[in-house]
């Protein structure tokens, strides 16, 4: 059992949990997740791990809870505990000193973006901040980011703050303008918004990467269940990425396997007409 | 108890039992095991057909060198507790390879009794016992005073789990590191309920706990710690940590909803629970089911597909029945419960709809032309014999490459051209008292041969600590 040692709403639906797990907070790297499970019959929910005190033996984690996964996993008091926590999984986030970054996060991707942003900024990067969200309430992170960021602009859907519009609404005058153009962008949140920030930067060959979230059940590579197409090729989002090359990415592809659960011929209804002695 | 005193002639004379099972069209629509078991009666009379060969070939015959004949005398004397004695000491999960061996190509493909007629059935004899034992004996205690030894066990499949039962009966002290959330490895995620109730890994697993072994789950050796570090910090080290990277079919579509490896169908299904209505974890279904390959993983994903509805399950194996390695029996179950085996054919193309789903296999026929590497004939392609199949759900179980989560970091592990970790005939790897076994040394493997190894690998490791020492 892994401790919950804090648990704060920081938005509607969005929380900000501090869980006891020494062996991961001792090893982690940005753009690392882990695998949780709140109890027994849950779902395995990858989680970026935004942040981690070795000494003290915790990792932060920032959920929004969707599913119902994500919901026992946020309802779990300070306290209390989940029963699974595994990882660090996934490659570390390849930090280099690139001078100008542009960080974007959307939604609940802000969350993932955070923890690489402040590694890029670490390095001596400047870095210019993109948050994106539907409306101002659900804007996250902002002093967090601001803490090292040159700039923090911010986008709304329905224009209650910042420029109204998603994230290209503010990277586009950034790209656009020879003396502020970032040398490369790191993208995290929906996969429509991740495909729209590839496809504003590709013209101008800024190396732009983002970090995907496919369905995935074990996170070591044994499934294959979050293979993604990058560059033609087909990768585990789990053990290569999950960073990738957004130019490379099949967002298409990813977009419909994300949604595979959500469709009805993978609902529970109508299954075994016997169920007698089946389990445990 | 009832002496065994039958002639060799009055042995000769018995028939072999058969196997209770479960109604095929019942349980084509439910997980609840397939064989039920013998009855006393039956194992006593079963044990009875051994005539005592002087060669005792069926114990070569056994990766773990199970004392068959010794073990079957009690049976045939209705002394079980003696019998589960030979067998627990021989074999640490004897309820578990009493129901997955191939003993047809092991202990019973070599029995005496089967060059005139059918071998003695040793499988279903050791499956009786281990479930009585389970019954009526409890757990095994603790032998051998403790050692002072400390070893890490990587890997709580079958491999794993014998190691540790080994080496805590001889008095080590055993840590077992387990990366997904429940002991048992393959025996968890991959072999279905209807041919091994988790309910059995529960129980051996408990044995094992009962004798020492410690397990910690949720930690991935290569990730959450290192080889590098468990060699600091233990006495010797045993690394059974599986194959567990899917290998594709590398054809188009492969990508398509509905296309699943059979690691990820298996682990929903069986480790998630994805067959009970309680279970959070979601699988696809449908009522046209297509699995490529033709060993136990694809009998069990088929097997499974039709239990989860389809109506028609096709198992496709682009050789031939006679080159199919799944066990006799799971085939033999297969067939009863209506699935339908296609032979001969590749595929060439997943087609999918609209909406991303797949809707379809394109196959092409083959044929059997000259041996190949592994000794079988290798199929060939028959040009313009392309044909499609309808399917809902495809499952790709063609096998397992080397996964090098743990491998890429340890870079003194000296690794084949594959990625599986070389070792010399004690197990031993290149690092000094750190041992390999089963599937991450010898690619894709069954739970016997990884448990022989773990039983091997125990002996070679209790014999580097007390020289060391």
């Amino acid at each position: 059992m892994f401790k919950v040692l804090s648990n704060d709403l920081i938005a509607p639906e969005v929380h900000r949990m501090v869980i006891e797990a020494s062996r991961v907070a001792k090893v982690r790297q940005p753009g690392q997740f882990v695998i949780v499970r709140h109890c027994e019959k849950d779902e395995r929910i990858p989680l970026t791990i935004a942040d981690a005190d070795p000494a003290a033996g915790t990792i932060t984690l920032i959920i929004q809870a969707v599913g119902v996964g994500t919901k026992d996993i946020t309802a779990t008091p300070a306290g209390g505990a989940l029963r699974d926590v595994a990882g660090p999984l996934g490659r570390p986030t390849e930090i280099e000193r690139w001078g100008r970054a542009a960080c974007v996060g959307g939604g609940v991707g802000t969350a993932v973006l955070y923890p690489l942003a402040k590694a890029l900024a670490d390095a001596g990067n400047e870095i210019t901040t993109i948050i994106g969200a539907r409306s101002k309430g659900l804007v996250i992170l902002r002093e967090e980011l601001a803490a090292f960021s040159k700039d923090v602009l911010i986008t709304t859907e329905d224009g209650s703050e910042g420029v109204k519009g998603f994230v290209t609404a503010a990277l586009e005058p950034l790209v656009c303008d020879p003396r502020r153009r970032p040398n490369v962008v790191f993208a995290v949140g929906p996969v429509p918004m991740m495909a729209a920030v590839a496809e504003m930067t590709r013209p101008h060959g800024i190396k732009t990467v983002v970090s995907l979230n496919p369905i995935m059940v074990d996170g070591t590579g044994m499934c294959g269940g979050c293979r993604v197409t990058v560059g033609g090729k087909v990768r585990f989002a789990c053990v290569d990425g999950p960073e990738f090359d957004a130019h490379e990415v099949n967002f298409k592809e990813l977009a419909d396997r994300q949604g595979m659960y959500g469709e009805e011929r993978c609902k529970l209804e109508g299954q075994l007409e016997s169920m007698a002695g089946g389990g445990e | 108890m009832p002496e065994d005193t039958l002639t060799p002639k009055q042995r000769m004379a018995i028939d072999r039992v058969k196997m209770p099972e479960r109604e095929a069209a019942v349980r084509a629509r439910s997980f609840i095991e397939v064989n039920l078991g013998l009855s006393e009666v039956a194992a006593i009379q079963e044990a009875q057909r051994c005539i005592h060969c002087k060669n005792r070939p069926c114990v070569q015959g056994c990766p773990v060198k199970l004392r068959i004949p010794e073990f079957l005398d009690k049976v045939a004397e209705g002394d079980f507790a003696a019998a589960a004695e030979i067998l627990r000491a021989d074999n640490t999960l004897p309820a578990t390879t009493g129901r997955v061996c191939p003993q047809e190509k092991q202990c019973e493909e070599v029995c005496v009794r089967g060059a005139k007629g059918e071998p003695v059935a040793i499988g279903w004899l050791e499956r009786f016992v281990a479930d009585w034992a389970t019954e009526h004996l409890g757990a095994p205690k603790p032998g051998a005073p403790p050692s002072g030894f400390r070893v890490a066990v990587v890997g709580s499949g079958p491999g794993g789990l014998t190691c540790a039962g080994e080496l805590a009966r001889m008095g080590h002290d055993v840590t077992i590191y387990e990366a997904l959330h429940a002991p048992g490895g393959v025996l968890r995620y991959g072999i279905p309920e209807f041919r091994l109730p988790k309910a059995i890994v529960d129980a051996e697993v408990a044995n094992l706990q009962a004798l020492g072994v410690k397990i910690e789950c949720n930690v991935i050796v290569g990730k959450t710690i290192t080889v590098p570090q468990i060699a600091a910090e233990f006495d010797a080290c045993f690394i059974a940590n599986g194959a567990g990277l899917p290998v594709f079919l590398r054809v188009p579509g492969e990508n398509l909803k509905g296309v699943y490896s059979a690691n990820e169908y298996l682990t929903r299904v069986n480790l998630m629970g994805a067959y009970r209505p309680d279970s959070r974890t979601p699988v696809a279904r449908g009522a046209a089911a297509v699995v490529f390959g033709g060993g136990n993983t694809a009998m069990d994903a088929v097997r499974t597909a039709k239990r989860l509805g389809a109506t028609r399950a096709v198992l496709a194996y682009r050789r031939s029945r006679l080159e199919m390695p799944a066990r006799a029996e799971e085939a033999k179950h297969a067939e009863q419960e209506g699935i339908e085996f296609m032979f001969l054919v590749a595929p060439l193309e997943i087609l999918g709809d609209d909406e991303g789903w797949v809707r379809a296999v394109r196959l092409q026929r083959m044929e059997l032309g000259e041996p190949d590497a592994s000794g079988r004939r290798r199929p060939v392609p028959v040009a313009g014999s392309e044909f499609e199949l309808a399917a809902d759900i495809v499952v790709v179980a063609i096998g397992t490459a080397a996964n090098p989560l743990l491998t890429s970091t340890c870079p003194e592990l000296k690794l084949n051209k594959w990625g599986n970790i070389v070792t010399d005939e004690h197990h031993a790897t290149s690092m000094p008292g750190v041992f390999a076994g089963g599937d991450i040394v010898r690619g894709g493997a069954t739970v016997i041969l990884a448990m022989g190894d773990g039983k091997e690998a125990a002996a070679a490791i209790d014999q580097y600590l007390r020289e060391d020492a």
